[in-house]
């Protein structure tokens, strides 16, 4: 949008009120200007969140972990399960990462291992999102028994630790279908999706007594309509927070389950597996087989985390209130 | 308080009851203890089969084997049969959940006072270097898996105990619960455990430790912008008096809940932390369970742990209804 | 001496502001929201300080208080009974707050805690000043809710502050500042969030309070019907600086600055035998980021001229000693009503008059005087 100028005369509403004008010098009063810039809800976000450094600078590092997971294994000439006749290898030109005791290259493990991960993280972030976001706002919307039915079932999900549940039913999902790991993604969404519920329902609860929704109702909006297309969208930064902070908590407990043997497993690769596999080389003298996938575990997460942080920021960001 | 407190009590019943039922019906679809008997080469024969399934139970329908299940659990304590006919699942449970118990408490004892001195620390100076040192460590744990954490303080510590005493027992324990030969007496037996309790203990608190500070040092900003602080300040109160009795008082408010609500991960973290350091403890019965493919003793756990859970949530409810008086009311 | 100080009535001066501002840097830019703020409080007499959100009415007061966050830049002098209170220590600030000056502030659904009961609340504002015991501290707690008017006090002592209505916890508020005796009371607007009917009785305690301690008051406000009943004198604050002070008398009936004048004819009255309609201030109060050169309400003064861009008036004395204001052109203000400055509305200016607009109003006589000064 244009900046938006505020001249005096449009501010005092008639230029005949202004006696300067009459008299002839009318042009200096009309000319002083109070400069607005008017700026959509986007561009004050982006900008509050690009004044995040730690933000930023994490997303920079989360793109280069995307390109190298994902563009990496096209450009490496090394596939990841393929072995080599280099046992053991420390970290060198042929082998940025070393090789580990079957001969496979550590650096495409670890490229294929992060991009397993980042593919199982991201959709189970937007599938529980998705269903919690949807699951959340009509409960928020409805209140009554509906709100306490759907959200009493949503805590009782909760109350099952995601880890061991997943464990339990991973074991029946893998035994017919070898590592294919949609399903674990399918189990993950299905335990996560109760925490984007209950904030998105919180949030609902408070924006539907706003004004704006009367406004919607009185209009002859549809309770659909009210809900999606008004409701929603106002809820949009919370939405994305979670996101990216389920994003995280996933990358975390797939890499625990596959760690355990129970998430991804071979011969498809996670960096769990990775760590797994290299959990007693430190002290073997193979350290880089522990350190890299672990390395990348650590990046990964700690640069959605402070993605996450500084959306949070943007989207609302905690001022101290000084009144005049 | 009184009305409250049965009144919340209650509530909770049905929500166990559910939980149970739910907790059956996803379990029992997807762990068969017969699968490693069908696997076998060569083939079992079927009789044999069949009388396991008879023996464990599995001959009947789903719901009937949740009801005989849950009478059987709470009307006569049989927490139900094992693959392994040895196997005494109560007893088992018993053992495995004191030395779980021990491990979670303390970690979240410890936890809690980490994070609630830091919460306030770094609110109170907010911006400053320690705010943001505090900060860095805090995103720094965060983002630390469990099993990283643990696999590398285990392998600095046997680095660390081989430096200092070579050739004797490990100074600090990265193994186990206890010693296999225990030393005798009160102190020496403490001093075993405390030994061992160390690493774990630390991987465990230092994950919750790091979201529970973050959370209280936004709580506690919140709070001390608010008007009755301002007010208590305006009021000539000491500094230390508006801190701790007006905005300490309602900022902890908020984090009691939250750590409710953890209790759930940390439960699934602590089986992490007890497979690393090879704990005999509830984490390891459970992965030990499924390894065998064996029901009973997963659904006793998971019951167990279910149970903890909603415990769990209701005294923070009720920590809650006593920290703040609005809420007696609902 | 100040251009504004007061005929001397003999009475102390007990606290006095001398070129106040208080500077907040901020991510945009340094925002001033006091210029430069100065008055006198003697004893016993109430000061009015009017002004829109922004006018840097709250913030000069809190500034006496010390109630500033640590990056507000403060300048110049406060000082109580002759010692001057900025730059004390925490310390001292503590031993002044609620005992010598105390404050009342505007929102009283947030102002006490939640957790505590209101006897718990009120003790500890007189256990904070004085050595005396719980159960005399309790009894004080007792005799401050009677006196601002809270019925059945011996329930309502142990009871907590949601169990009050808005208007009651007003009232708790001014019976802990009062708890002390002090010296002064700040009322930051102490009746905004209330209803009307709520706020009678809320200025009732407080003027029972004032009586009670014999304290000096200051009362802040938007609200020029609230300042009337109560104040005995007027300071009006507009873009962080005092735009005209004086006895309310003065203030009320022979106002010499547009935006007091704009202020009164925004009014409803009930005493004004005709219909007439509202004046409304056309506008916005200016932003305090950037402020350019120049009278800050020069945008919205339907009166302005040349000299208002370039140059910002000083506060100067009135035909009245006691009367000051900020306009180069107060003179013409003598004996004006709102409505021949301001106009009713834009659109009414441009209507038929048959519908009620008015053409020209006020303009003309304006402009000759205007030219007459000019040349």
């Amino acid at each position: 949008m244009p900046d938006k100028k505020i001249t005096a005369p449009d501010v005092i509403g008639t230029s005949r009120m202004t006696p300067m004008e009459q008299s002839g010098k009318g042009a200096v009063r009309a000319d002083r200007e109070f400069t607005v810039k008017v700026r959509t809800q986007r561009e004050i976000v982006l900008s509050r969140f690009l004044k995040h450094r730690a933000a930023v600078i994490s997303s920079v590092v989360f793109l280069m972990v995307v390109l190298f997971a994902f563009v990496g294994p096209l450009l490496w000439h090394q596939p990841y399960n393929v072995y080599t006749n280099d046992i053991e290898v420390p970290p060198s030109g042929t082998h940025p990462f070393g090789t580990d005791g079957s001969g496979y290259d550590l650096f495409a493990d670890v490229m294929h291992g992060s991009a397993r991960t980042l593919e199982i993280a991201a959709s189970v972030a937007i599938t529980s999102t998705l269903i919690g976001t949807i699951y959340g706002a009509i409960a928020g919307y409805y209140r009554g028994w509906i709100d306490t039915v759907m959200m009493r079932f949503a805590d009782l999900i909760l109350t099952i630790p995601a880890l061991v549940m997943a464990i339990i039913v991973s074991d029946k999902f893998s035994a017919s279908i070898a590592s294919a790991w949609y399903f674990l993604a399918f189990i993950l969404a299905a335990l996560f999706w109760p925490i984007c519920a209950r904030i998105v329902r919180a949030q609902v609860l408070s924006l539907r007594e706003k004004e704006f929704v009367e406004a919607a109702r009185a209009l002859g909006g549809k309770d659909g309509r009210t809900i999606f297309r008004h409701i929603v969208p106002n809820c949009m930064g919370s939405i994305i927070v979670v996101l990216t902070l389920t994003v995280a908590n996933t990358v975390l407990v797939e890499t625990a389950l596959s760690f355990l043997g129970f998430g991804v497993r071979p011969p498809d690769t996670s960096l769990g597996t990775l760590v797994n596999n290299g959990q007693t080389s430190i002290q073997n003298g193979f350290p880089w087989l522990f350190y890299f996938p672990a390395l990348f575990i650590i990046l990964i997460v700690l640069s959605i985390n402070f993605i996450g942080d500084g959306l949070r920021d943007a989207f609302d960001p905690q001022q101290t209130r000084v009144r005049a | 308080m009184f009305a409250f407190t049965v009144r919340r009590l209650l509530a909770s019943i049905p929500v166990l009851f559910f939980s149970t039922l739910l907790v059956f019906l996803i379990v029992a679809s997807s762990v068969d203890p017969l699968s490693p008997l069908r696997a076998r080469n060569p083939p079992i024969p079927q009789q044999t089969i069949e009388a396991e399934a008879h023996r464990l139970g599995l001959d009947h329908p789903l719901l009937q084997r949740y009801w005989d299940w849950l009478t059987g659990l709470f009307l006569h304590g049989n927490w139900g049969t094992s693959v392994s006919p040895s196997y005494d699942i109560g007893q088992r449970l018993d053992s495995a959940f004191f030395v779980t118990l021990r491990l979670v408490v303390l970690s979240i004892v410890l936890s809690l006072i980490l994070a609630v001195t830091v919460g306030v620390l770094t609110a109170v100076r907010q911006y400053s270097k320690v705010d943001y040192a505090a900060t860095a460590v805090g995103f720094l744990f965060l983002s630390l898996p469990t099993f990283v954490f643990a696999i590398l303080l285990k392998s600095w510590a046997i680095q660390f105990n081989q430096a200092v005493r070579p050739n004797g027992p490990p100074l600090i324990a990265t193994l186990f619960e206890a010693s296999p030969n225990p030393p005798t007496g009160f102190f020496g037996k403490i001093g075993d455990a405390a030994g061992h309790l160390l690493l774990p203990t630390i991987v465990l608190s230092l994950i919750s430790y790091a979201s529970w500070s973050r959370f209280q040092r936004s709580s506690m900003l919140e709070v001390l912008n608010s008007d009755y602080v301002r007010l208590a300040r305006a009021k000539g109160l000491s500094r230390s008096r508006v801190l701790f009795r007006h905005a300490l008082r309602n900022a902890l408010i908020p984090l009691s809940t939250q750590v409710a609500l953890d209790t759930a991960g940390l439960l699934g973290g602590a089986v992490i932390t007890e497979t690393i350091f090879e704990w005999h403890g509830m984490g390891y019965m459970f992965i030990q369970a499924i390894g065998n493919y064996d029901l009973y003793p997963i659904l006793a756990w998971l019951v167990v742990a279910s149970s903890l859970v909603i415990v769990f949530n209701l005294l923070a409810d009720l920590l809650y209804a006593v920290l703040d008086p609005r809420i007696r009311l609902a | 001496m100040t251009a504004y100080s007061n005929l001397t009535t003999g009475s102390d001066v007990l606290l006095a502001v001398n070129d106040l501002t208080v500077d907040f840097p901020t991510a945009d830019g340094v925002v001033r929201a006091v210029r430069g703020v100065s008055y006198e409080l003697r004893a016993g007499e109430v000061l009015g300080i009017v002004g829109e959100s922004g006018s840097g009415k709250s913030v000069s007061s809190m500034a006496v208080m010390g109630l500033l966050p640590k990056s507000a830049r403060i300048n110049g002098s406060i000082t109580f009974r002759g010692e001057e209170l900025l730059g004390s220590s925490e310390k001292q600030f503590m031993e002044i707050r609620g005992s010598k000056i105390a404050m009342i502030f505007q929102d009283p659904m947030t102002s006490l805690n939640p957790v505590y009961k209101i006897g718990f609340q009120l003790a500890e504002a007189v256990l904070a000043h004085h050595d005396v015991s719980r159960q005399d501290a309790r009894k004080r707690a007792l005799e401050l809710l009677e006196i601002v008017g809270i019925p059945f006090p011996e329930q309502r002592i142990d009871q907590y502050p949601h169990e009050f209505s808005g208007g009651m916890r007003q009232r708790v508020v001014i019976a802990i500042a009062m708890a002390n005796n002090p010296d002064v009371i700040i009322a930051d607007e102490p009746t905004t969030a209330l209803d009307v009917t709520v706020q009678a009785q809320v200025l009732e305690s407080l003027r029972t309070a004032q009586q009670e301690t014999g304290a000096a008051m200051v009362l802040i406000t938007h609200d020029l019907g609230v300042v009337a009943g109560q104040a005995d004198r007027v300071m009006v604050m507009y873009a962080g600086k005092p735009v005209e002070i004086g006895g309310v008398d003065d203030i009320y009936y022979n106002p010499r600055m547009p935006y007091t004048l704009g202020l009164l004819g925004s009014l409803p009255r009930l005493d004004r035998r005709e219909q007439s309609r509202l004046t409304p201030i056309q506008g916005s109060p200016p932003s305090l980021l950037s402020l350019p050169p120049g009278c800050p309400f020069t945008p919205r003064c339907p009166m302005a001229g040349d000299m208002c861009v370039d140059q910002e008036p000083e506060l100067l004395i009135t035909d009245n000693p006691g009367h000051s204001a900020a306009c180069h052109y107060s003179a013409l203000l003598v004996g004006k009503k709102p409505d021949e400055v301001f106009a009713a509305s834009a659109e009414d200016a441009l209507m038929p008059e048959a519908y009620g607009g008015e053409t020209g109003a006020g303009t003309g006589t304006i402009t000759t005087t205007h030219e007459e000064t000019a040349a």
